[in-house]
């Protein structure tokens, strides 16, 4: 391997392998310095550089050539540098950006979160509540397009996309034969099969975990339950097409959805195959491996009351937490 | 101890008179208070006949509204019962049907709403939550009953007569 460079992120240090991605050296360092991204997917390979919310600013472009760059750079398509000195949140430039790109990604989105299935666990509507600004200035009329059913399991609202691009390379890279795609060009554009043929490919279903929006969403779930109200647990099985490591969201007794395991950035950790995801409802085809952490920002664990909170009180006294703590214990034990 | 607000009032207790000992006086002095009532204005009314005027910023029962065509606002977004405090607030949702447009307002809505009265604190957050404007907290008082499960009001007390054409 050849020598390691050293890039600066919000004053933060680190040293990647040359070629890693702005976004990705980011990712290392983890936190709030990592900028938000819509279409970048680690898992797809050629996937990033089409939603602009990555943005950050190049302060110093190298130690060779310490000339800024000169306009935002899309982080997840800009490799590193030795030297680089990049800005995302200590910047008001790239913040002053990324308000923009949630305006424009939000200009033809038809805001039906109430009816969405996938509010609650959507990419766009924690990017809007993030870094967006409360009202719209568009006053036209926004494009709409009628439901399309891709097969029998998975729906497609085209009026909700935002032309990422990752169920179209999920399909290239996943699946032998694509038979959807981007028809169309400019605002024109967008996601359709060919005289809406069904996909018949045993992973054909992660078209929908790698969507951010809820543009393509899971019929046998539609409109089932909020996502909010179901409690994610991590089951696996012995499955002879894919790893079958997966999330079941249970709903009182039964498993309402089954979808692939996401990590902090909402990639999936392994595809999985529509056998796991649309078949195995039953909590006797699964072996539970306990329940599936999720952020305490994240409306899944509103109402939830496992993680401890204690108050200042104890917070700051070391003899009331010895005093507690049994407590403690059982609510850290998970 | 000294009292601090100096409200306090000791009681002296003295053997009683005579004329306290035949209670006349206390007995004229009490019934001379009843009939000065009786020509009093009545402050107690005939509810539920007579309702007395209530505020403006009134919490009362809920109610689901209609829009401007008569079609239900609610489409189960779930907001309401995430907000409640109390956990109040269930609901199902389900598909509209062709043939269904002039019932509903959006393609999904609520098959299933109900409000357990007995559980709801009518703190208002369900109403504040709403992102339809389908739920408010103006009706009257909730009725008094027998059986828990009939305080379990479902959308047939809940929600709004449809418009009359």
């Amino acid at each position: 391997m050849s020598e390691k460079v050293k890039v600066s992120i919000d004053g933060i240090t680190i040293e990647v392998e040359p070629g890693t991605s702005i976004l990705n050296a980011a990712r290392i360092i983890g936190g709030d310095i990592v900028p938000p991204a819509m279409c970048y997917y680690s898992k797809l390979e050629g996937s990033g550089g089409k939603c602009r919310t990555c943005l950050v600013k190049v302060s110093k472009g190298s130690e060779k050539d310490p000339r800024p760059m000169p306009k935002l750079v899309a982080s997840c398509r800009t490799a590193v540098m030795d030297g680089m000195e990049v800005q995302n949140i200590t910047s008001p430039e790239v913040k002053e950006a990324r308000k923009g790109v949630v305006e424009m990604l939000l200009i033809n989105h038809p805001l039906d979160c109430p009816v969405c299935d996938q509010a609650g666990e959507c990419h766009l509507q924690d990017l809007g509540y993030e870094h967006g600004s409360e009202a719209t200035r568009y006053e036209f009329e926004r494009r709409t397009f009628d439901r399309i059913d891709i097969g029998d399991k998975i729906q497609l609202h085209m009026t909700r996309c935002i032309l990422c691009y990752r169920c179209v390379y999920v399909a290239d890279q996943l699946t032998e034969k694509r038979e959807h795609g981007i028809l169309g060009r400019g605002d024109a554009s967008e996601i359709s099969t060919y005289i809406e043929k069904a996909i018949e490919n045993d992973f054909s279903g992660n078209v929908i975990d790698v969507c951010p929006v809820g543009a393509l969403t899971d019929k046998t779930f539609r409109f089932k339950q909020r996502v909010w109200f179901t409690k994610p647990v991590e089951a696996h099985r012995d499955c002879p097409t894919c790893t079958g490591k997966v999330s079941l969201w249970y709903k009182g007794e039964d498993v309402i959805r089954v979808t692939a395991r996401k990590d902090v950035y909402g990639e999936v950790e392994d595809f999985i195959c529509n056998t796991c995801r649309f078949e195995k409802k039953n909590t006797n085809d699964w072996i539970i491996d306990g329940p599936r952490q999720i952020s305490n920002r994240s409306v899944i664990s509103s109402n939830h009351y496992e993680q401890l909170a204690p108050p200042p009180v104890v917070r700051k006294n070391l003899a009331l937490q010895a005093a507690n703590k049994e407590e403690f214990e059982r609510a850290t034990k998970h | 101890m000294e009292s601090l607000s100096n409200r306090k009032k000791v009681i002296e207790q003295k053997p009683m008179t005579l004329a306290e000992r035949m209670y006349l006086p206390a007995i004229a002095k009490g019934l001379a208070i009843t009939f000065k009532h009786m020509f009093k204005k009545k402050e107690t009314i005939f509810y539920p006949e007579q309702e007395r005027p209530i505020s403006e910023n009134w919490r009362g029962l809920h109610s689901l509204k209609r829009d401007e065509n008569g079609k239900e606002r609610c489409t189960a977004c779930g907001l309401c019962a995430l907000a409640c405090p109390a956990e109040a607030i269930t609901m199902i949702a389900a598909e509209r049907k062709k043939g269904e447009e002039h019932l509903y307002r959006e393609e999904k809505y609520a098959a299933v709403y109900e409000v357990n009265m007995l559980r709801c604190i009518f703190c208002g957050l369900c109403e504040e939550a709403c992102p339809k404007e389908a739920i408010y907290l103006d009706g009257p008082f909730v009725g008094a009953d027998y059986l828990r499960k009939d305080f379990i009001y479902g959308k047939d007390k809940l929600v709004e007569e449809p418009l009359k054409s």
